[in-house]
């Protein structure tokens, strides 16, 4: 049976109350999705906790209804689990941890990299100039741009996501940009910072 | 060039979360309520 046919069929047991279609499709894909995780975390507890609350939000989007991702369940988790993985490297940045070496220095942790306020407009500035000239692009291109930038994801999983192979990927994201270099000089944009 | 790209993530970690992970899935779906009331859903915990 065909593997994806199968998780949509575990996906409407679990919907019509089948706790054992939960279980079939947590053990079916445990192992693709920890190591996914785990070779970006590399760390079995955040691992662990990523995994867990990867599931939640499946468990809940199935419960409430809100599922529809006809046939796509596993790259639909692993989207979920990409994002909590991004979400976790955010709020780690954020949060700058003391490792208890006896080198440690108090200085190293007192850097002010931020952006003053009149750069912080200039960029955000440059961001809405991008997204203006980024709506300008094909579709195609515009939409494998979007997941390599914005959504930080590798080619291959922008491959898997849109059906297309990694050479496609990377030619639409490698048109994209000479496109957006097209536009900028055409209109003589100048984006810096 | 494909090849550099799926290079990392071809990586065999071969890692599994431990099964109180799976356990713990399990029991909070089973837990799990979800109420609807006038188009709004709600959810609720019966633990």
């Amino acid at each position: 049976m065909d593997v994806q046919l199968e998780d949509s069929l575990l996906v409407k047991r679990y919907i019509a109350g089948d706790e054992k279609a939960l279980e079939i499709l947590i053990d079916k894909h445990n192992q693709r999705l920890s190591s996914f995780i785990y070779s970006k975390v590399n760390s079995r507890d955040i691992t662990e906790d990523i995994f867990q609350d990867t599931f939640i939000k499946v468990i809940k989007t199935l419960r409430k209804g809100s599922y529809n991702e006809e046939g796509k369940f596993l790259p639909w988790v692993m989207r979920i689990a990409h994002n909590l993985i991004i979400d976790h490297y955010r709020k780690s940045s954020r949060m700058p941890m003391f490792n208890g070496a006896d080198s440690f220095d108090i200085f190293s942790l007192m850097g002010d990299d931020k952006l003053n306020v009149e750069r912080q407009i200039i960029k955000d500035q440059i961001d809405s100039d991008l997204g203006v000239l980024v709506n300008e692009l094909p579709a195609d291109q515009k939409e494998v741009l979007i997941m390599r930038i914005y959504r930080d994801m590798s080619f291959k999983e922008i491959s898997e996501n849109t059906g297309v192979s990694i050479n496609t990927a990377l030619g639409r994201m490698r048109y994209a940009l000479i496109n957006l270099r097209k536009i900028i000089e055409r209109n003589n944009i100048v984006l810096t910072n | 060039m494909g090849k550099i790209y799926s290079a990392e993530q071809s990586k065999n970690y071969n890692y599994k979360v431990s099964d109180s992970t799976v356990k713990f899935l399990l029991d909070y779906s089973k837990a799990l309520d979800v109420m609807e009331a006038e188009g709004i859903k709600f959810e609720s915990n019966l633990n």
